[in-house]
């Protein structure tokens, strides 16, 4: 029938579109954490117990170096978000007030025209760990912390690409600066082993094994999953190339760094998986309404499409077409 | 039909006051009621309908959008945010405005190869399809204008790739450039005349509709036979109520598509990128125009020669805009006298090909010129040693294995300043299917369209609309095979 393949014309052109878009990069492919993500799909939720470690990790670990200006302590309290309590509405939540209160932010101008410092409320937004991006800078070896607010939004991969990331530098023991390809790093070496030319080498069907040394330039580290290129500190095949690139992020996670207040052991795979789960909340804090939404929404114009039908076939039933 | 009479009846004392005086509702009534419409439309039909819908969705999400958007560099990220943040439904209005623009460009495409496949430019309605060209030029620019707006990475360098292009152009580009921008650079300034257009253009396109629709009543509707209506009591039915439940039905499927996207997969169709803040001082790593405007982006990047005293860069923008202007002169270079494709064997697979093409240009637009084909890589990436000989000059030598390059190298004397690097095996790649796409999008208007139209022999058509959508159809043996089965 004609309107079938009119549909399928559409799929395939968007398909097409899509993967499209997917072309590109020498870092390896972001992978979700064992299980998935819960808040994936059109039918996914966020679990509010991951949200809470999410944050408690941000604030422990993150919070010292990366801002998240676009969010109020409200946003915690609201439906879907890691405070969440039907009890109350967010700006009254307990909870969030005691947060917001913790820190202390210029609030305007005092009778005299002085700054004036108070204790946060609920709509005030996030505390900036720097006053300025140039303090950001400085404070970092002249690399600026990106702002997390929309951090999963802005990356290819999303929440997968920030796990990976955090969970994915090397865990090397004698590490002294030079990784050796094969051997002291799996890791990286594993997987895709999509290299510099990986996508050339996929053509060819063949796979290489990495032999070589990766030199880490003083104040970066390297992971495989930044995209990059390592080409100028790689001592080998420069045809063959580690994924991956370097920043100017240490590994931060330790394991046990963050005292989760629910028990939880904290491995580096859990906090890496948590953390992420709050910054794909924080893109997004409204994502819940929008797929809660979307299905009514569906599903009244499915019914409206069936009844349009019927009215289309009733009306049409005379005539020779 | 500019011939046929007018059916309204004016019926309560009001309507014949106001009939008197302003005719309005007899206008609405001859445009969208009573007006004869081809019995044998079909779904490929309704996407001029779904284009006012498109239309009429981006421009009322769009100006309440622009209620809450701030149109200053420092402030026009965070307020995209804010208004899919905290703006009550904004993320809603947000997602379906952008998402419509994807939506807007995919009905109109197919709208167009509609047009294409029908014959729907030949007479009497080359106005119609050159109007319909205004319309696309204009979606084009309002959509480059608008994806400016959320000031993100993309946003930013995009917007300078393409106003670029205007300093291509001879003599007067470096003024053009700097007049269309308002500075030497990208700044406040640009984005606000950005807003400013973006918000002015789609007024103009509802214009341009309106001249489309009155250019589409004059003669009629086209219909899949391409045969004129000769009759208008058997080739036509009134427009409502059968093609306003027929379009209606067809919407409504379109808009269950729109709303998957907009729930559940809302930024799948733009690039992650954008929603990084734009940064003059960093430069992604790939900049790509947005789903719809990859074909033209392959077309201009296809092009790496010179031709005479034309250089590569204006001959790419020339072969870009020319993709589009060539459009305009369609009707006149369709040299055939048989408008639709069913009764044009040869021309019908010519099109398909042309519509595979213009598919493949986006993939090519999507891609990174220089990287292989898959499966089309022929030789192995070398390594060449670049290195100084003993006479002090520039030498190099080449090498499959990484091993030898490396004995060789260690087998040199130190100030030999040896270096190693990569040659690229010999490979078919996205940068040739690119110029093979170009070549053959403009020979499908320039060569194969005119040449066809006199060489080709077409298929019988019926004799009249009325005949062909009788069963079993009188002209059943001399239709083709593929009509047949429709």
């Amino acid at each position: 029938m004609t309107f079938t393949r009119l549909l399928s014309v559409a799929a395939i052109s968007l398909g097409l579109v899509a993967s499209a878009h997917a072309a590109g990069g020498s870092e390896k492919h972001p992978h979700p954490p064992e299980g998935g993500w819960t808040f994936e799909g059109p039918l996914g939720e966020f679990d509010q117990g991951a949200l809470q470690r999410g944050y408690q990790v941000y604030t422990t670990v993150c919070a010292s170096c990366h801002s998240m200006k676009l969010l109020s302590y409200r946003n915690l309290g609201e439906k879907g978000g890691p405070f969440y309590s039907p009890d109350y509405p967010a700006n009254q939540n307990p909870l969030v007030k005691a947060i917001a209160a913790e820190n202390e932010i210029l609030g305007g101008l005092d009778d005299f025209g002085d700054p004036l410092y108070r204790a946060a409320t609920p709509a005030d937004r996030f505390k900036s760990p720097y006053p300025n991006d140039v303090a950001a800078r400085a404070a970092n070896g002249g690399a600026l912390p990106p702002d997390f607010s929309a951090l999963v939004k802005a990356r290819p991969g999303g929440a997968s690409y920030i796990y990976s990331l955090l969970s994915g530098y090397p865990d090397d023991p004698e590490y002294d600066g030079i990784f050796e390809f094969p051997g002291t790093f799996e890791a990286a070496a594993d997987g895709h082993g999509d290299g510099e030319h990986g996508d050339e080498a996929h053509a060819d069907g063949d796979k290489h094994e990495l032999h070589g040394k990766l030199e880490q330039p003083l104040g970066q580290y390297y992971n495989p999953y930044m995209p990059g290129d390592v080409t100028p500190q790689w001592q080998g095949d420069p045809r063959h190339v580690p994924p991956g690139g370097f920043l100017a992020m240490p590994p931060v996670l330790i394991e046990g760094i963050v005292d989760y207040m629910d028990g939880t052991p904290a491995t580096v795979d859990q906090m890496a998986a948590d953390v992420a789960t709050f910054l794909a909340w924080a893109s997004e804090p409204k994502q819940g309404n929008r797929k809660s939404a979307g299905l009514k929404v569906i599903a009244f114009l499915t019914v409206f499409a069936v009844l349009l039908w019927l009215s289309y076939h009733q009306i049409w039933r005379n005539v020779e077409h | 039909m500019s011939d046929h009479q007018s059916t309204y009846n004016p019926q309560t004392g009001f309507e014949k006051w106001l009939d008197a005086r302003l005719p309005i509702i007899r206008l609405g009534y001859d445009s969208f009621v009573g007006f004869p419409t081809p019995k044998n439309l079909n779904y490929w039909y309704t996407f001029g309908g779904i284009l006012a819908v498109c239309l009429a969705t981006q421009i009322l999400t769009g100006v309440v959008l622009a209620m809450h958007y701030t149109a200053t560099v420092d402030q026009a990220f965070a307020s995209v945010e804010r208004i899919m943040r905290d703006v009550p439904y904004g993320w809603l209005l947000r997602y379906i405005h952008a998402v419509g623009a994807s939506m807007f460009f995919l009905a109109v495409y197919v709208h167009m190869f509609r047009g294409l496949y029908y014959g729907s430019y030949k007479e009497p309605r080359e106005v119609l399809w050159i109007l319909g060209c205004v319309i696309f030029l204009l979606m084009m620019a309002t959509a480059f204008l608008g994806y400016m707006l959320p000031w993100g990475q993309m946003s930013l360098h995009g917007a300078n790739v393409i106003v670029g292009l205007f300093g291509a152009i001879p003599i007067v580009g470096d003024a053009l450039k700097t007049w269309l921008l308002g500075g030497p650079a990208i700044g406040n300034q640009t984005l606000q005349r950005f807003f400013s257009l973006h918000y002015l253009l789609p007024f103009m396109i509802a214009g341009v509709v309106i001249l489309h629709i009155w250019a589409l009543h004059v003669p009629g509707n086209n219909n899949p036979t391409g045969v004129e209506v000769k009759d208008v009591k058997k080739d036509t039915v009134p427009f409502h109520p059968y093609y306003t439940v027929k379009d209606g039905f067809a919407i409504v499927v379109f808009l269950i598509i729109f709303a998957a996207f907009v729930f559940y997969a809302p930024n799948v169709l733009g690039h992650a990128d954008n929603y990084i803040e734009a940064n003059p001082l960093v430069t992604p790593a790939h900049i790509v125009p947005e789903w719809y405007l990859l074909p033209f982006y392959a077309i201009l990047r296809a092009i790496t020669f010179d031709l005479g005293p034309i250089d590569a860069k204006l001959l790419g923008v020339i072969a870009m805009f020319g993709s589009i202007a060539v459009l305009f002169f369609l009707p006149w270079l369709d040299t055939s006298k048989v408008k639709s494709l069913r009764y044009r064997p040869v021309a019908r697979q010519f099109f398909f090909g042309f519509v595979a093409c213009t598919l493949i240009l986006g993939w090519c637009g999507a891609s990174n010129p220089d990287d292989p084909l898959p499966f089309m890589k022929l030789g192995q990436d070398r390594l060449v040693v670049d290195y100084v000989d003993t006479n002090g000059q520039p030498a190099s030598s080449l090498y499959s294995e990484y091993e030898e390059a490396e004995a060789f190298i260690g087998g040199l004397p130190a100030d030999a300043n040896a270096s190693i690097g990569i040659r690229k095996g010999a490979a078919i790649r996205f940068i040739h299917l690119a110029q093979l796409m170009t070549l053959y999008y403009f020979a499908y208007f320039l060569f194969i369209l005119p040449w066809l139209g006199l060489s080709e022999r077409p298929a019988r058509e019926p004799d009249s609309i009325h005949k062909a959508v009788l069963k079993p159809a009188d002209g059943a043996k001399s239709m083709p095979a593929a009509v047949a089965a429709e």
